[in-house]
């Protein structure tokens, strides 16, 4: 029997359970290997080649590449360990949640100085979006 | 005896740990969110306590995937902040209590909470973070601390009523430890925030005020809210608020609120501070 998974009709959510971390496990210990200073450097000499070093599948790699952080999440990446790419690019949490909102940086922030996104039409998927 | 002296709840925001270490707490983005803290380090100058057992999630840094406990309690005489990505940030080493740190993972085990035992382990922001607001900017940090880990990260985290009734058998075997030591309990996290996927930046303020209130009247009751109303309505990230109710179960029934802080934003996250004393 399936498990139950109350948490799938909650838009633009992805939550991070067993199915998630099984399919995402090579890439996130991918991004885990960016904690050391010196797997940064190699990483960024050459994305590529230090990618390849992992037993990621080829879309998982291109969305690395990409920094497609919602497709890194559709493959199994958690953001806890996703955090490792932006940093060390030198980007901010707030930079890379805005790049998954289809928003721009400045409007993102706008909206979190206006308060955040409202959960008002935000609780169940076929709601109406209310950015 | 120890003794549990006064709870505390914190958010522990990566972004408020740079600020501070890059000398920019007075900008005007920032300094509403420092100044609700100014309260904070003045009272805990004033009940500056022996040990912190401080609640708190790793954020994928001490484990990865390859191990993943529920609840661990950090037993070693001391923790080295965590390079996350950029750098170690630049605060003291994180002194332990590693008498009291095993005789509370001793008696809870023995109450049925299945803690793993953890003696090498860095600490990230979770726990730095917090310590930061509390105490400012010092040469070493002024008490010593227990890391107290719990999986908020992989799905399932462990229920409220899990944590609440995790926070009872905490305060028992605190007060069994023979030595007199003033004891704070701190839960960390929170409060609404989600920061993945299309719907990040959600903050649900009525839901964060319900949260502050129900912690300090009806922890119980509060403690029932499933998983999933966390996620819709306080957002995905919102569920680190689960750790808050262990430092709850940790207090008195009734309990005193010295003080409460609330502010939007920080970075993608709602801030929220609570400092509770037990009246005994």
């Amino acid at each position: 029997m399936a498990l139950e998974k109350p948490y799938e009709d909650v838009p633009g959510t992805t939550i991070f359970d067993s199915d998630q971390a099984r399919i995402g496990y090579h890439l996130n210990q991918f991004c885990m290997s960016l904690m050391k200073a010196e797997n940064r450097d190699r990483f960024h000499a050459d994305e590529r080649a230090y990618l390849d070093e992992w037993e990621m599948s080829e879309e998982q790699k291109q969305a690395v590449l990409d920094r497609d952080y919602n497709r890194m999440i559709a493959l199994g990446g958690n953001i806890y360990f996703l955090a490792k790419i932006f940093s060390s690019d030198g980007l901010s949490f707030q930079y890379a949640a805005a790049t998954m909102t289809g928003m721009s940086q400045e409007e993102y922030a706008q909206m979190m100085l206006d308060g955040g996104r409202s959960p008002e039409g935000n609780r169940y998927v076929g709601e109406k979006q209310n950015g | 005896m120890a003794r549990v002296t006064a709870g505390v709840t914190t958010s522990h925001i990566p972004a408020i740990g740079a600020t501070i270490d890059l000398g920019k707490t007075k900008e005007p983005y920032w300094a509403p969110l420092f100044e609700g803290y100014e309260f904070s380090k003045k009272w805990m100058s004033e009940n500056k306590p022996d040990v912190v057992f401080l609640v708190y999630n790793d954020h994928a840094t001490a484990f990865s995937l390859e191990i993943v406990p529920t609840f661990a309690i950090g037993c070693a005489a001391e923790f080295q902040p965590a390079d996350e990505g950029w750098g170690p940030r630049p605060v003291p080493v994180v002194k332990g209590q590693p008498d009291l740190a095993w005789h509370v993972a001793q008696s809870v085990i023995q109450d049925d909470f299945d803690l793993t035992v953890v003696n090498k382990m860095d600490v990230d922001h979770g726990l730095t973070v917090p310590l930061s607001l509390m105490f400012g900017q010092p040469e070493e940090w002024p008490c010593t601390v227990i890391p107290f880990p719990v999986n908020v990260v992989l799905y399932p985290p462990p229920s409220g009523n899990r944590c609440y009734q995790l926070g009872k058998a905490i305060r028992k075997a605190i007060s069994s430890f023979d030595d007199d030591l003033n004891v704070q309990v701190w839960g960390t996290g929170g409060m609404s925030h989600q920061l993945q996927g299309p719907r990040a930046g959600l903050i649900n303020k009525a839901f964060d005020q319900d949260f502050f209130e129900r912690l300090i009247a009806e922890p119980a009751e509060l403690a029932k809210k499933p998983h999933v109303d966390y996620v819709r309505e306080a957002g995905s990230e919102g569920i680190e608020l689960v750790m808050w109710l262990i430092m709850r179960g940790a207090m008195d029934d009734d309990v005193d609120e010295v003080y409460r802080f609330y502010h939007v934003p920080a970075s993608n996250t709602a801030v929220g501070h609570l400092i509770l004393e037990n009246r005994s």
